[in-house]
């Protein structure tokens, strides 16, 4: 437990914390605005809804987190998430005895699919733009051909546990919490996280001091496949049916980028943490909220997501030219007089 | 010992044309031709008069937007807005034309003044805010789809004069040899010859090297960020004039351009054009482009039902891509092989000494 609050302390220091400071802002500009219109930001219904929109979306970012660290994306989330959804409410129909069934297949396929990604990037190579979204587009060929709107039914438990609450935190608000910090414990204490990380910073680099790069690819894609699975399932918990629709709907794809992106990561991977993405998507969830408090025009909510993508990284971009990580700063300090860089001009 | 690489006396073009069969860029060429023979062989009807500058039309607004994605993927960047600028320029064409034909040559101009003024904030945000354009593009078309949306209530709306519509349905009859020639057929002909002129301007140039290394074009006293923004207005006016294209074809609706942008990325990528740019020719993304459409028309013929007509295009770009990368790797594995095997026969002590003996 020590590692995590050390690992959470240092990323408040780090990029995470400007990322906390604007959802921060953003939490206070949200209560304000609600408040003015009579109503409570931090009413039990309101922060319960802002967990369960969260959850979804939560889940996607977590894997793409892991994916976008390594320099690759993810562009075969949703599909995914539809796949799990169609496969799992389809074994299921609706009865008890079919649960762990229809939940194996649905984790099964998603990861599968990750593993495909992963093979492409990181054995093929090819660019994980191209590969996720070829693979992404070979699913929704299956999902269009073979399921015309709805299909089967999601098993009783699996209704209960989508409707489950602890207090006013959903149950499944609890496992995607889970999910992050499993995946944030893999990041930063296993060796494939912190190779996962310096393959993404460089490759090259990474393969001449001996990483075995294709391991950390296969790894990430898998997640993000499998996370997505699990959001899939969370999707039928709520819904009570498959769509094979429900992934493409959501925007999961560049949505979840964008979250990344605004959680303080660098598209071009090895730089950025859980934590931060954390942040992005409870930025992206409290301005949903107020402005669905505010009852704002769908339509008008793209252009004010849009906005906030934009003006989010580049305060961020600003900040993010190349600085001495914490670690090295301490090396600098102690041999003051090595002359660099700055120092010759 | 001097290398040079580059000398004024090229080998003749037909040998260099050859040559570049083997690469992604020469390569596409004769997948279009195999596909389009595929093509003729389901549909004879294709090698009829018409016919085939028909197709080449109807697939021109395709083929324009990879132009224009050319420009800004052979930079570096990618512009993800393609499909909303679509969008949003015939939801503009439709609304604002009418039916009236003396409309149609002012509000082509402000589609014009529209489509660059969206490279222009798409460029600008991500060359001088330093936003990645990939984010930069995916916030611009969110705010234009969003807007185009809410104007319209996503419901087609709009119905622009039949003189324009004509632009993207009509041509020119009983042209000898080819028959019927449509509009699109010249556009697109004239935009590609424009667009291989342009790459071998100094701006082309300029434009493939900040792609490849920018700090070398910027120490060469060029700068970076013009050259940049400009290939961004120059995607966002193909997209504008695809749109003038497709409100023939299509009709004034607010999804007509939802998926463009990846189609067009992926013709551009199958066309042999390096993601991450500085590399790739201008035609062959073009090639790319018609390489989907056939495809897709073969599908339609052989009864494919259309909802698999996602998969094969997936199928086919990650084949496309992989099987080169395949086929370098198993070059790279026979070696080491045949080293392992060395080694293996040899068992070399001195190898350590001959290392440090080297100065």
């Amino acid at each position: 437990m020590s590692t995590i609050s050390k690992d959470l302390k240092n990323s408040l220091l780090s990029s995470t914390g400007t990322v906390y400071l604007v959802l921060i802002l953003v939490v206070i500009a949200g209560a304000c605005i609600t408040a003015a219109n009579g109503r409570n930001f931090f009413a039990p219904g309101n922060i319960s809804d802002l967990l369960t929109s969260t959850t979804v979306l939560g889940l996607v970012v977590i894997g793409q987190t892991l994916v976008i660290l390594l320099g690759s994306l993810d562009l075969s989330v949703p599909f995914v998430l539809s796949l799990s959804s169609v496969l799992s409410a389809g074994v299921m129909a609706g009865q008890s005895t079919n649960f762990a069934a229809g939940i194996a297949t649905a984790l099964l396929a998603a990861a599968a699919v990750g593993l495909v990604n992963g093979v492409l990037v990181g054995l093929v190579k090819i660019n994980g733009f191209i590969a996720t979204l070829g693979t992404g587009l070979i699913i929704s060929g299956y999902l269009f051909t073979n399921y015309r709107g709805t299909t089967g039914k999601a098993s009783p438990e699996l209704t209960a546990i989508g409707t489950a609450t602890l207090g006013v935190i959903p149950v499944t608000t609890i496992g995607m919490a889970v999910c992050l910090v499993i995946v944030a414990l893999f990041l930063s204490k296993t060796r494939t996280g912190l190779h996962l990380y310096a393959v993404g910073g460089d490759a090259n680099v990474a393969t001449m001091s001996g990483i075995r790069s294709a391991v950390p690819a296969l790894v990430a894609h898998t997640i993000s496949g499998l996370l997505a699975g699990v959001a899939g399932l969370v999707i039928v918990s709520r819904l009570g049916v498959g769509s094979p629709e429900v992934g493409t709907q959501g925007g999961y794809d560049l949505l979840s980028i964008a979250a990344v992106v605004v959680g303080g990561a660098i598209l071009a991977g090895g730089k950025g943490s859980i934590w931060g993405s954390l942040g992005g998507i409870l930025i992206f969830a409290s301005i949903d909220s107020v402005m669905g408090i505010m009852q704002v025009n769908p339509y008008l909510k793209e252009v004010v997501r849009g906005l906030i993508i934009i003006v989010a990284v580049a305060v961020y971009a600003r900040r993010n030219q190349i600085k001495i990580p914490a670690r090295f700063a301490a090396i600098q300090k102690a041999a003051p007089t090595r002359p660099t860089n700055g120092a010759t001009r | 010992m001097t290398t040079i690489r580059y000398t004024t006396n090229r080998l003749p073009f037909p040998t260099r044309a050859i040559r570049s069969l083997s690469t992604p860029g020469g390569a596409i060429y004769l997948l279009l031709l195999a596909l389009l023979v595929i093509l003729a062989f389901y549909n004879p009807g294709l090698s009829e008069p018409g016919q085939l500058s028909r197709f080449i039309g109807r697939s021109a607004p395709i083929a324009i937007v990879a132009i224009g994605q050319y420009f800004v993927i052979a930079a570096g960047e990618f512009d993800l807005s393609m499909g909303a600028v679509i969008s949003a320029q015939v939801v503009l064409a439709g609304n604002l034309i009418g039916q009236d034909p003396a409309q149609i040559l002012p509000v082509i101009v402000l589609m014009i003044v529209v489509g660059i003024a969206v490279g222009v904030v798409n460029g600008l945000l991500t060359t001088l805010l330093r936003v990645p354009s990939f984010i930069t593009t995916l916030g611009t078309t969110l705010i234009l789809s969003g807007f185009t949306f809410y104007l319209t209530g996503g419901a087609p709306s709009g119905n622009p004069a039949d003189a324009f519509r004509a632009i993207g349905r009509g041509g020119i009859q009983n042209v000898p040899v080819i028959g019927f020639v449509p509009y699109s057929v010249l556009v697109l002909i004239a935009l590609a010859g424009a667009a291989v002129w342009l790459m071998r301007r100094p701006f082309g140039r300029m434009l493939m090297g900040v792609g490849d290394n920018q700090s070398t074009i910027a120490l060469l006293g060029a700068a970076p960020w013009w050259i940049r923004t400009r290939a961004f207005i120059l995607s966002s006016i193909a997209a504008t004039i695809a749109a003038i294209l497709m409100v023939g074809y299509a009709g004034v609706s607010p999804v007509v351009g939802q998926g463009y942008e990846f189609i067009a990325i992926t013709a551009v990528v199958l066309g042999g054009v390096a993601l991450g740019g500085g590399r790739g020719a201008i035609l062959s993304a073009v090639a790319g482009a018609y390489v989907l459409e056939t495809l897709v028309a073969i599908l339609n013929f052989a009864g494919v039902e259309s909802t698999w007509r996602p998969a094969v295009q997936g199928a086919i770009i990650v084949l496309a891509l992989g099987l080169p990368l395949l086929w370098t790797k198993r070059k790279a594995f026979k070696i080491l092989l045949r080293r392992k095997a060395s080694t293996a026969k040899t068992p070399n002590p001195t190898a350590p000494q001959s290392i440090t003996e080297k100065p």
